[in-house]
C-alpha cells in the first residue's frame, strides 16, 4: 500500500510538470459527460419521466455510476493500458521485481486529468440530492457511500478482466468496451427500463444493477421486501472483482514474453 | 487530380485489412444501438403527448447512425497526420508535387470510406432482419432514397473539411488532445448524435440549425426515414453544397496561412 501511494506521488509530480496542459485536459474532461448530461436533461424535458422515473431519480443514478467510472478510470488506467506493456515486452520487468504484479501495474498510470470528470458527477450528485425529497439515515448515507466504492471495484474488475486477455492476444480488444462505456451508459438509467434478459444480464454477470438500481430503490424507499439486503447489495456486488484477480493471478502463470 | 485520386485508393486498401478489427466495431455498435433504442422505447411508453419524431423513424435513426459511424463522427482522427506536425515530418509533406490540403483531404476521406464500407453494410443488412420493434425501415419512395444518399455523401466531404480544422490547429497548439476533445464534444452534441437534434429545445435547435455539424449526421438520417419532407431536404442539400464551399475555401487559406509560418528543425 506505502509502495502504491509513492507511485501515486511521482505520477502527480510528473503530470504536474505540464500545467496547463493538465488544466485544459481536465477542463475537456468535465464536458464529456457535460453534453451527455445536458441530452439527459433536454429528453426529461420533452417527456417528463421514464417509465415511473423522474428527472432527479435518473441524475442521482446517473451521478453515482459516472463518479464510480471516473475514480475507476483515475487509478486502474494501467490495466486500461495494459497492452502497451505486454506488446514492448516491459512486464517482464515487473514480473522480476519482488512486488505484487496488481500493485505495479496498477501503480504504472495514474489518470489525474479524470479529476474534471469526477467534479462534474459530484455536481450532479449534489443537484439531485438537493431536489429529491429524501428521508436521510446513516444506513442510507453508508449505502450511498457502498454504492460509489462498489461500482469502482466493478469497473477496474472489468480493466483487469480486459487486461488479462492481453496475455494471450497481445493487442488490446474493442469489444470490453460494451462492458465498460457500455456498462456505465446502460446503467446510468435505473435498470428496469430496459429488456428482461438485459436486466438480469447487467445484474447477475456484471453486477451494476447491485450498485444503483437495487441499492437506489432503497435509498428513494420504493422497496418492498427486504431492506436490509437491498442495502447490502452493493457489498455482494463488489465481490465481482474477487474472480477478476483470480483469472488475472490465472493469466499471470500463462504469460509468454513476445521477446523484444 | 489523379494523384489525389491514388492517395484514396491506397488508403483504401490500407484500411481494408484490419477486417477482425471491424468485426469488433460491428458488435459494439449494435450493443449501443439495442441501448439506445430501448431507452427511448421507454421514454415513449408512457409519454403524455406525441414526440416529434415516431419510434419507427427514430429506430431507423439510430440504426443509420450507428452504421455510418465513421461517416459522422468527428473524434475519428488520423494519428499520422498530428505525428507529422509535432514531429516535423511535415517537411517532407511539402516537397511532394501536389497541394497539401487535397492530399490531407483524400487521406482522411479513404480512412473513413474503408472504415464505413467494412461496418456499414453489415450492420445495415442485419438491421432489416431484426425482429420486429428493432426493424429498421426502407426510405419511403426511391427519391428519397436518392436525395438521402446525396445528403450522406455531401454531409461526409462536409465532415471531413470540419474535420481539417482540427489539424489545422495543431499547427498552432502542438497537441492535438485538446483541440479535437473541444471541437469533436461540440460538433457531436450539435450533429445530433447525442440526443436527436428535434428532442432538443427550441432555442437550442435554432442554435444547431445555424451550424454546420447538424448537416453532416442529423440532417441525412432525418431525410432517409422521410421526417424531414423532399422539397425541404433539397434546400438542405443546398446549404450544404453552400456550406462545403465556404469550409474547404476557408480552410486552403488557413491551411496555407499556418505553413508559412512552419519552422522545421533539423535533425
Amino acid at each position: 500500500m506505502k509502495l502504491y501511494f509513492k507511485y501515486l506521488l511521482i505520477l502527480f509530480k510528473s503530470q504536474m510538470q505540464y500545467r496547463t496542459s493538465f488544466w485544459l485536459l481536465s477542463f475537456g474532461q468535465f464536458f464529456i459527460p457535460f453534453t451527455v448530461f445536458a441530452g439527459l436533461y433536454f429528453l426529461f424535458e420533452r417527456f417528463g419521466q421514464i417509465k415511473g422515473w423522474d428527472f432527479f431519480e435518473v441524475a442521482l443514478c446517473f451521478a453515482v455510476i459516472h463518479m464510480a467510472f471516473a475514480t475507476s478510470e483515475c487509478f486502474a488506467r494501467g490495466y486500461d493500458a495494459f497492452s502497451g506493456l505486454v506488446v514492448n515486452g516491459e512486464f517482464d520487468r515487473v514480473l522480476v521485481r519482488p512486488r505484487s504484479t496488481v500493485v505495479q501495474v496498477l501503480g504504472s498510470k495514474f489518470e489525474f486529468t479524470r479529476f474534471g470528470r469526477i467534479l462534474q458527477s459530484v455536481m450532479v450528485l449534489c443537484w439531485a440530492l438537493m431536489n429529491l425529497s429524501i428521508e436521510w439515515s446513516v444506513v442510507k448515507a453508508i449505502t450511498l457511500c457502498l454504492m460509489i466504492i462498489s461500482g469502482v471495484l466493478i469497473f477496474t474488475g472489468i480493466y483487469i478482466v480486459a487486461a488479462t486477455m492481453c496475455f494471450w492476444t497481445i493487442q488490446g480488444i474493442e469489444v470490453i468496451n460494451i462492458f465498460t462505456d457500455g456498462g456505465r451508459e446502460i446503467a446510468q438509467y435505473p435498470l428496469n427500463i430496459y429488456q428482461k434478459w438485459i436486466t438480469k444480464f447487467f445484474t447477475y454477470v456484471i453486477p451494476f444493477g447491485t450498485v444503483n438500481y437495487l441499492p437506489l430503490m432503497y435509498i428513494l424507499g420504493r422497496t418492498e421486501g427486504n431492506d436490509i439486503l437491498h442495502m447490502l447489495t452493493p457489498l455482494i456486488g463488489s465481490l465481482f472483482i474477487l474472480p477478476c484477480l483470480l483469472v488475472w493471478h490465472f493469466g499471470v502463470r500463462h504469460y509468454r514474453s513476445t521477446g523484444s | 487530380m489523379s494523384a489525389y485520386y491514388s492517395v484514396l485508393k491506397l488508403r483504401l486498401l490500407n484500411g481494408m485489412q484490419y477486417r477482425a478489427a471491424a468485426l469488433a466495431g460491428v458488435a459494439t455498435q449494435f450493443f449501443w444501438g439495442f441501448m439506445y433504442i430501448m431507452i427511448f422505447e421507454a421514454f415513449y411508453e408512457y409519454s403524455p403527448y406525441t414526440p416529434p419524431i415516431s419510434l419507427k423513424e427514430l429506430i431507423t435513426y439510430i440504426w443509420l447512425q450507428q452504421s455510418f459511424l465513421a461517416f459522422v463522427m468527428l473524434w475519428f482522427r488520423d494519428n499520422e497526420l498530428f505525428t507529422l506536425i509535432t514531429s516535423g515530418n511535415i517537411a517532407y509533406e511539402l516537397c511532394r508535387p501536389c497541394e497539401i490540403y487535397g492530399f490531407w483531404y483524400a487521406k482522411l476521406l479513404a480512412g473513413r470510406l474503408s472504415s464505413a464500407l467494412l461496418r456499414s453494410f453489415p450492420i445495415l443488412i442485419v438491421a432489416f432482419f431484426l425482429p420486429e420493434p428493432y426493424s429498421m425501415t426502407l426510405p419511403p419512395n426511391v427519391v428519397t432514397g436518392i436525395l438521402f444518399l446525396l445528403a450522406l455523401l455531401l454531409g461526409l466531404l462536409l465532415l471531413v473539411a470540419i474535420s481539417m480544422y482540427i489539424y489545422i490547429s495543431v499547427f498552432y497548439t502542438m497537441s492535438p488532445i485538446g483541440s479535437t476533445l473541444m471541437i469533436g464534444v461540440l460538433g457531436e452534441f450539435f450533429a445530433g448524435l447525442i440526443i436527436p437534434i428535434p428532442f432538443m429545445p427550441d432555442w437550442l435547435q435554432s442554435i444547431a440549425y445555424m451550424l454546420p455539424f447538424r448537416l453532416t449526421a442529423d440532417f441525412p438520417f432525418r431525410v432517409y426515414s422521410g421526417h424531414i419532407p423532399q422539397n425541404e431536404a433539397l434546400n438542405g442539400i443546398l446549404v450544404q453544397l453552400v456550406w462545403l464551399v465556404g469550409l474547404v475555401w476557408l480552410g486552403r487559406i488557413a491551411l496555407n496561412k499556418a505553413l508559412r509560418r512552419v519552422v522545421v528543425q533539423g535533425g
